[in-house]
Parts: structure tokens; C-alpha cells; sequence
């Protein structure tokens, strides 16, 4: 029974990725007074990558090749360490928030290592930027999650999660100050304004994109499937460990519809919630960067405090 | 048993004395490494059945010097140094065999071999030692047979400085040692551990207090903490590459040794403060020591950092273990020295490995400087997939055993966080958000390390001539790099044994661990944490292999196509188009500037002086300030030679004068022994 839950959620959440990124593309079409693509354009776009030759630089070492298997491989793994409906997807041997943000760790470190690759100026720059935020984010994601560990006396997310969902309404209050600091890592981690901007290929601005400029073919399709998990992953892990009401603790099927509904609406109303954000400020400049996560670590902080008092 | 642990140190003296015999002849200058290799497998050995076991050896050998006496003390904590040092004294000294070769023209072999297995035998001797007047002897055999494999290209001038910041910081550092075992000496009355450790309670408060400050000291520098790190940075890049790896993987770890055996075993229910220091110094060294690492460019001094940086997060383990105990609550207290010897035990893996990594880099290219190799990856790919063996653990990146003593550090600072007073709970999240950054920071200096050094083309035409080394120096490399993949993925089967030796500290005897290990899984405080190691390392090659899976079934009649990068259309990609180390490290020096106070000096030379349109060449200089020499040892040296030349005055050379001098020492000192 929960074996079945969670290889539908191992499936489930790969596959919806792509339309996130198709929703947020198309909130952001609207703010800009334009239609846009359809939301289903992700994926048209992912097919069509993997039906062309690819192109690869003669500098490019094997890090280069496996890269986007790797990246694309721990992206689908993440959502097993994350709650969807409720406890019944828990598991004892995996779901440590300190070895989920290890992982992300790993595909960062590994991305940027095929940045700098094929020794073009680009990717070279884009690398440098990326572990420079990279190494700033980390300490915010995991203070935002301390928290509740300390709240629900577990480091396991999921457990986090149910049991924080049984806790008085008041005890939310330091959850939505830990949820900022979070969201903040958010943004930073996945890649969006005002870290970046995942949509321009501007050399002065962009990290990401300048990173994966020499990859096409499937493993660009990779890279750019992983990155959509990444996303769908820092939402659902947003709205329900921060945001935990109607998270199921039982192991009964009929139980898990309702905890399904919310999911999708909660997870909606934050992407589009980060469309709109996206939407309605300046990417900021690299060295403003630091000032905000550090906010981000501060209110993490203040959170930590505020529950152990 | 204990006659393993003697032959051992036979061998090794065998070796050293035949090193020197066998000097005149450099073809056989192998001999001394084989019986180091020898001696040091013995002693391997002997550690793993000493752990096995759990037995504590004592002997005592008296001599006819009162007050020392030769005595020898090995419970499982000693025999857990001893395992490390065995553990990389093994592939480092066959990769002395191979590595040593190119210096046989040069530099006499002989007395190499001579001090490398002298070192060796004063490691071993320097943990088992239980008398503090031998102890200091062997302590200063250790240093000084160190010095000379430093000191070795005594040719080049930069390595006879090198050695002489060694020689006087690691002096220095026995002073206090000496200070602290002369007080110990002046309240107990005797020299041996044993008394010392049941007389320690009468000791005034006061002398107390000095003497855990003085052993943090000289300890602590030669651990190499800040801001006592100074000659670290110096005498590991001088060094050849295995004797970095083993003053960086083994020598540095000698002094976290005698702090967890004074701080545990010797001085037991040290004060709540002292927790506090150590935990504030080993964050501050962990944030510090990361930081430097990446404004560095020499590839030794950058891992010499990031020794400076692990030394930090061990302390991290050690200092909340000190709280604990303060706070009376061992069973965190054990599970917080159990994450400082499990990382101890890493850090050596893990750091020797990248020694002998950038040994054999160095050896091909001919500089430590990483802006001048490139494209590595190429010429020598077992060499580059080891050093990435060794980038990915030292960042603490699963599967690999970096990751699980920073887990377990993680949350036996988490159990800190949660108690109950306000001024320890900040200390222990000052500690916890220093060792998240470090861990980011980590992580960017290896991208950059790795990358720099074997990604990419080629930045200069020696590191274009460079080919694999050879089998010998490929082979201990790789025993490294499967020893970090082990040791984090049956890291529950090496936890479940550091533990037995933390139980046999008395001072948790008969205490439960809040670490516990179920089968293959490791758990903290009943419930609060869970670790598989084996299921995580399996899920993720399992995931890994599914994408490669699915990729081939959907695009696998795709075709590959390899052209040139591109290069905005001016056909002349040059090496001078990559990014360098300094430009990949910029940003974050530019972000901690507070710290780094970096400077940028332009210097532009004109064609024609008058007309300032044409220039001939650009000069910039980008520099850093190191705060602890800016603001700590230039004071202290400025100070010292101002005071010196003030003194310097009572040297007139006149004969009258220093009979006055006399007269006055006289009467002083008969005043002195009347009152």
C-alpha cells in the first residue's frame, strides 16, 4: 500500500514538473500583457530535444557526458525524501532534511564542474556564480528546517511535516517567519529572479543558463527535466512542511483524496504566487545577493529562536 | 600483541638505520620505504586487534633519570590514533617509492629515508607515550624529524623559510605544553598521567584554568587552529607531497589526540567554559580556514586551509562534547566525540588522498601554481578521478564519508540547540551556521580546485607534456579513494566501533550512547534521526543507472556530433578564455570583504609617457590582507624587535659597565634569599 503510494509519487511529480514551469511561463505572459505559450509547452519542448542530434564541445571530458544523468537521476530520487499526501509515505532508511540538502548539494557541485568543462568564458563564469550562491543558500535552507525539527523532534521531513500538522494554529507563527527565510532559498536554489533569470541568455546577468550553454540534444532535455523536478520539489516542500493542514496521518486510502485536492491548490496558489514575484521585480544585482540571503538566514534565525524560547 | 606493537617499531628503526647505509647507492633507496611500509602494516595490525579486543597495554621501563620513565599506555583511544596513523603511513610510503624518484639526482635519499621513518616511529611513540617528560622528548623528536622532511629541497630558499616558521611556531607551541606539564607537575608532584589524572581535582581553580588554556595553545597549534595556523600553510606546501599527506592527515591530528586525551581521559569534568572555547575556536577556525583556502592559488596551501577548516569542524565535535559533559548529559556528550574521531579518521583519509593527488599533479606540471594546469582530466585520468574521489568527500557530498561525520556533527549540535539555556543555545547555532557555511564554501573551493586543475584546455605547455604517473603512486591513490567510499557507506559498522572506544573513556562508563545503530542504520536520540548509508549509496546508483535506462530507450539512434566550443566567431579559443582560479574565487572574496580586505593596484605603462592613448603593457594586482598577520604577528614582531633594540642598548662593550651589572645581580640576589 504505501510501497504503491510512493512509486506514484516518484512517478507523479516528474511528470507534473514540466507543466509548473508551463504555468509559471504563462502567469508571467499574462503580467507582461502577453498570451504566451500554452502551459503544455514544456513538454512539446522536452521532446523535441530528445529527438535531436547533439553537439559537443572536443574539450569536453566525461564529467561533461555524465553530468545531466547524474543530475537528472538524484532530481527524480529527491521526492522520495518529501511528504505529498501524508505519513504514509514516510520511510526510516531516507528523508533526513541534512542528506536532502546534501544532495542538492551534490547535482550543484556537479553542474558547476561541467560548466567549467569545456573551458569556454561562459560556463567558467556562470560556474563561479553559482557556487558562490550555492555556498551563501545553503546555510538558510537548512536553518529554515530547524525549526520545525525542533518543534516535532525529528530531523525526518516527512515526520516533520504530519506531526507538525497536528499542532495548534498558534504554533504556526514562527513556521511562516522559518517559510521566508525558505522562500528565499527558493528562489535562489532553483534559479529565479532576483537571482537569476531563467529565461535570458544575457552574459552579465545570467548562471544558470551560462552554466548548460554547450549541452543540446537529450542531455540538454535532461538538465532542463531536472531542474523542472528541482522546482516542483522546493514547492511541494514549501506548502507542506511549512504549511502542513490536511496532510493525512493515517494509512487509509480513502483518506488521501482530500490531503490531494489541497496539495494541488496550495502548490498552485505558490507557483503562481513565484510567477507573480518573478513577474513584478528587477533581478538584482550579484552583489545585492548576499544581503538578501542573509536576510533569509536572519529570519531563519529569529524563527529558531522563537521556538525554543 | 604488545611484541607486534615493538617489532613494529624495530622495523621502522631497521629502516631508518639502513636508509643510511644504503644512501651512496640511489637504486636502492626503496629499501627504507618498504620496511616503513612494513613497519606501518605491523602496526595496522596491531591497532585493529588492540580495537578488537579492547584491551589497554601498559608498560613501564624505568630509567635512571628520576621522574622519567618510559611508559607506555595504549588503551582503544590510543590504539584509534595509531589505526589512523598505520592507515596512511601504508600508500603514503609507497607512494614514497615512486614519488621519491625524481629528487634521486639532486638530494641524498638516504637521509630522507633516515627522518621519514624516524617520524614514523615518534608518531607512534607520541601517542602511547603516558609520561610527560618522555612524552615532551618523543613530542620533540616528532617536530624535529618533521622539520627535515619539510627542510628536504634544502636548495631552495622559500623551503628553508618555510621551516623556519615551522621550527619556531611548533617551539613555541611546546613552551606552553612544557608550562602547563610544569604546573601539573608543581600541584601533583609527579610527571606520569596516571597520578596526574588522580590528583587533578586538589588544583586550585585558578592553576587549572591556565592549564587548560596553556594545553589549547600548544596543542592546539600544532592542530593548526586559528589563530595559531600560521606555519601550517607553510610547511605542508614545502614538504614533498607524502610527508604533506601525512603531517596534514596524521602529524596536525596528534594534537586534536592529546586534547580529547587530556580533555577526556586525563583532566576529567573539565568546566562548562572550556566547551565553550573549544566549540567557538573550531567554528571559528572551520569558517576561517575555508575562506583562506579560496583566495589561495598554490594547490598545497589550499589543502593546508582546508586541513585548517577540518581541524575546525573536529573541534566543533569535541568542544559540544565538552558541553555535554559540563551539562551532565553523557549520552550526548558521546555522541558528539564519536562525530569529532569519525571525522578525525575521514579528514585523514580524505586529505592524504588529495595530497597524494596534487603530489602526482606537481610532479608532472612542475608548479603548485593551479592557474598554470588545465585539461589534466586527459592526460592523467586516474589521477583526476581519484582527486574528485577526494573533492566530493572533503565537501561532504553523499555517499562518501565527509558526509557522515558532518551529519553526525550536525546533530549533535541540533541536541545543543535544543537545551534549555539561552547562552548555550547560541553558541551552539553560532557553531551549527558555521559549519553549514563551511560546508557551501567547501564545496565552491573544490569546483574550483578540480575544475581549474583538470577541466578545460591546458593553460600553460608544461601541464600539456603532462602523462599518467605511475602504477605505484596510481595504486596508493586509489586505496585512499576506496577507503572514502567505504568508510561512508559501512560507516555504520566503523561508528558501532568508535563507540566502544568512547565507552571505555571512564568517564562514560556504564552510560548509553544517544547514537545507537540498528543493522545497517545509524540513529540519534531514539527516533530523531535516521542514517542508511548503504540504502542511500544503492538508491542513488539505482536512480543514476534508471536515468541512463530511460535516456537509452527514448534517444539512443540520436547521433553525436564533436566540434569546437564556441568562441563568439573569433576562431582563436586561447587558454587565456577559460576562467581562472583568481576570477572563480573573486566574487566570494568580494562578498567576505570584510574579512579579506581585498586591494587592486593598476599599473599601466605608456608607449610615449606625454600621450596617454597608447599603453605597452597593464599590470594588475589584486592582493588580500591576512588579518591574523596584519593585526596579530606583525604587532607582535614589530613589538619585539622595537623592545629588542631598546635592550640592545645595555650593550655597550664597555668593561666597567658589566661590572656594574654584576654588582647589581649580585645584590639582587642576595636581597632575593634573605626575604
Amino acid at each position: 500500500m504505501s510501497i504503491f503510494i510512493i512509486i506514484l509519487k516518484l512517478i507523479l511529480l516528474p511528470t507534473l514538473s514540466p507543466l509548473c514551469v508551463g504555468i509559471v511561463r504563462k502567469v508571467k505572459a499574462y503580467m507582461q500583457n502577453r498570451r504566451g505559450a500554452g502551459i503544455f509547452q514544456p513538454y512539446y519542448d522536452l521532446w523535441k530535444l530528445f529527438h535531436k542530434d547533439e553537439v559537443i564541445a572536443r574539450d569536453a571530458s566525461w564529467i561533461f557526458y555524465l553530468t545531466p544523468f547524474l543530475l537528472f537521476g538524484l532530481s527524480i530520487l529527491l521526492p522520495l525524501g518529501i511528504p505529498l499526501l501524508g505519513s504514509i509515505e514516510s520511510l526510516s532508511f531516507f528523508g533526513d532534511f541534512i542528506i536532502t540538502i546534501y544532495l542538492l548539494a551534490t547535482m550543484t557541485f556537479f553542474i558547476a564542474l561541467s560548466g567549467l568543462d569545456v573551458g569556454s568564458a561562459f560556463g567558467g563564469f556562470g560556474s563561479s556564480r553559482e557556487m558562490t550562491i550555492a555556498a551563501l543558500t545553503e546555510g538558510t535552507l537548512l536553518f529554515s528546517f530547524l525549526p520545525i525539527a525542533l518543534v516535532t523532534h525529528t530531523t525526518n521531513v516527512i515526520l516533520m511535516a504530519t506531526t507538525a500538522s497536528g499542532l495548534p494554529f498558534f504554533n504556526y507563527l514562527p513556521f511562516v517567519i522559518a517559510f521566508m527565510g525558505f522562500f528565499i532559498a527558493l528562489m535562489a536554489e532553483t534559479g529565479r529572479i532576483p537571482f537569476d533569470n531563467p529565461s535570458t541568455h544575457l552574459e552579465l546577468t545570467m548562471i544558470h543558463e551560462a552554466m548548460i550553454l554547450e549541452y543540446s540534444g537529450k542531455r540538454l532535455a535532461l538538465i532542463e527535466w531536472a531542474n523542472a523536478n528541482k522546482f516542483i520539489f522546493f514547492i511541494i516542500l514549501g506548502v507542506n512542511l511549512f504549511f502542513p493542514w490536511g496532510l493525512s496521518t493515517t494509512a487509509n486510502l480513502s483518506s488521501l483524496l482530500f490531503p490531494f485536492i489541497l496539495v494541488i491548490v496550495k502548490a498552485t496558489t505558490l507557483i503562481v504566487g513565484v510567477a507573480i514575484l518573478e513577474s513584478s521585480m528587477a533581478k538584482l544585482r550579484l552583489f545585492r545577493l548576499p544581503d538578501l540571503l542573509l536576510t533569509g538566514f536572519i529570519f531563519c534565525v529569529i524563527s529558531l529562536i522563537t521556538v525554543t524560547i | 600483541m604488545q611484541n607486534l606493537f615493538f617489532t613494529s617499531l624495530l622495523v621502522l628503526t631497521g629502516g631508518s638505520i639502513i636508509s643510511l647505509i644504503v644512501q651512496r647507492d640511489t637504486k636502492l633507496s626503496y629499501v627504507s620505504s618498504v620496511f616503513s611500509m612494513f613497519g606501518s602494516l605491523l602496526a595496522l595490525i596491531f591497532s585493529i586487534g588492540a580495537l578488537i579486543t579492547q584491551s589497554t597495554l601498559t608498560t613501564t621501563l624505568p630509567t635512571s633519570f628520576p621522574m622519567f620513565n618510559i611508559s607506555l599506555h595504549i588503551d582503544p583511544l590510543a590504539a584509534f590514533f595509531i589505526l589512523i596513523v598505520s592507515l596512511i603511513a601504508l600508500p603514503a610510503s609507497l607512494y614514497g617509492i615512486g614519488y621519491m624518484k625524481q629528487y634521486a639526482k639532486e638530494y641524498n635519499l638516504g637521509v630522507f629515508g633516515f627522518f621519514y621513518n624516524i617520524f614514523l616511529i615518534s608518531l607512534l611513540l607520541v601517542i602511547t607515550a603516558h609520561n610527560a617528560l618522555y612524552f615532551l622528548f618523543v613530542w620533540e623528536i616528532m617536530s624535529l624529524s618533521s622539520l627535515f622532511l619539510v627542510i628536504f629541497e634544502n636548495k631552495k630558499l622559500q623551503i628553508i623559510k618555510s621551516g623556519f616558521i615551522y621550527f619556531i611556531m611548533t617551539h613555541a607551541a611546546t613552551a606552553f605544553i612544557l608550562l602547563s606539564f610544569l604546573l601539573l607537575f608543581q600541584f601533583t608532584g609527579s610527571f606520569d598521567f596516571e597520578t596526574i589524572k588522580q590528583h587533578f581535582a586538589s588544583i586550585p581553580f585558578v592553576i587549572q584554568t591556565i592549564i587548560f588554556l596553556c594545553m589549547i595553545i600548544g596543542f592546539g597549534t600544532k592542530a593548526g587552529i586559528v589563530p595559531f595556523h600560521i606555519w601550517l600553510p607553510w610547511a605542508h606546501s614545502a614538504a614533498p607531497s607524502h610527508v604533506s599527506s601525512l603531517m596534514s592527515g596524521v602529524m596536525i591530528k596528534i594534537g586534536i589526540f592529546m586534547l580529547f586525551k587530556m580533555f577526556l581521559d586525563i583532566l576529567p569534568q573539565t568546566p562548562l567554559w572550556l566547551g565553550y572555547v573549544v566549540l567557538i575556536i573550531g567554528a571559528v577556525s572551520s569558517i576561517l580556514g575555508v575562506l583562506y583556502a579560496l583566495s589561495e592559488h598554490d594547490i598545497k596551501r589550499l589543502l593546508a586551509y582546508h586541513s585548517i577548516e577540518n581541524i575546525g569542524i573536529i573541534l566543533l565535535g569535541l568542544g559540544s562534547g565538552l558541553i555535554f559533559i559540563a551539562l551532565k548529559q553523557p549520552s550526548l556528550a558521546m555522541l558528539a566525540i564519536t562525530a569529532g574521531l569519525f571525522h578525525t579518521l575521514n579528514h585523514a583519509v580524505f586529505k592524504s588522498l588529495l595530497f597524494l593527488g596534487a603530489g602526482s599533479v606537481i610532479s608532472q606540471t612542475h608548479t603548485r601554481n593551479i592557474e598554470e594546469y588545465g585539461g589534466l582530466i586527459k592526460l592523467m585520468p586516474y589521477t583526476a578521478i581519484f582527486f574528485l574521489v577526494g573533492a566530493v568527500a572533503i565537501s561532504g557530498l553523499p555517499p562518501f564519508n565527509g558526509f557522515v561525520s558532518e551529519w553526525l556533527t550536525f546533530q549533535s549540535l541540533f541536541s545543543g540547540i535544543a537545551t534549555s539555556s539561552i547562552l548555550i543555545k547560541s553558541i551552539f547555532i553560532f557553531g551549527a551556521a558555521c559549519l553549514t557555511f563551511t560546508g557551501g564554501l567547501a564545496a565552491a573551493c573544490f569546483v574550483k580546485a578540480f575544475g581549474i586543475t583538470f577541466l578545460a584546455r591546458s593553460r600553460s605547455i608544461e601541464s600539456e607534456k603532462a602523462t599518467e604517473v605511475s602504477p605505484l603512486l596510481l595504486i596508493s591513490m586509489g586505496t585512499l579513494a576506496v577507503l572514502c567510499l567505504t568508510l561512508g557507506v559501512f560507516s555504520f559498522f566503523v561508528i558501532t566501533n568508535i563507540q566502544l572506544i568512547v565507552k571505555n573513556l571512564s568517564l562514560f562508563s556504564s552510560k548509553t550512547s544517544s547514537l545507537s545503530s540498528t543493522g545497517i542504520s545509524l540513529q540519534v536520540n531514539q527516533n530523531v534521526a535516521h542514517l542508511n548509508m548503504p540504502v542511500i549509496f544503492l538508491v542513488m546508483a539505482v536512480f543514476i543507472a534508471l536515468s541512463f535506462g530511460l535516456v537509452y530507450i527514448v534517444s539512443r539512434k540520436q547521433k553525436v556530433v564533436l566540434r569546437t566550443v564556441w568562441d563568439c566567431g573569433f576562431n582563436a579559443l586561447s587558454p587565456k578564455m577559460e576562467i581562472t582560479a583568481t576570477g572563480f574565487s573573486r566574487t566570494l572574496i568580494l562578498i567576505f570583504r570584510g574579512i579579506f580586505q581585498p586591494s587592486k593596484q593598476h599599473e599601466i605603462e605608456y608607449v610615449d609617457a606625454d600621450i596617454r592613448y597608447f599603453s605597452k603593457s597593464k599590470t594588475v594586482t589584486l592582493g588580500i590582507v591576512n588579518i591574523y598577520e596584519a593585526y596579530l604577528y606583525y604587532p607582535l614582531h614589530n613589538g619585539l624587535s622595537i623592545i629588542s633594540k631598546q635592550i640592545r642598548k645595555i650593550q655597550s662593550g664597555n668593561v666597567n659597565q658589566y661590572l656594574l651589572y654584576i654588582f647589581i645581580l649580585l645584590l639582587g640576589l642576595l636581597i632575593f634569599a634573605r626575604y
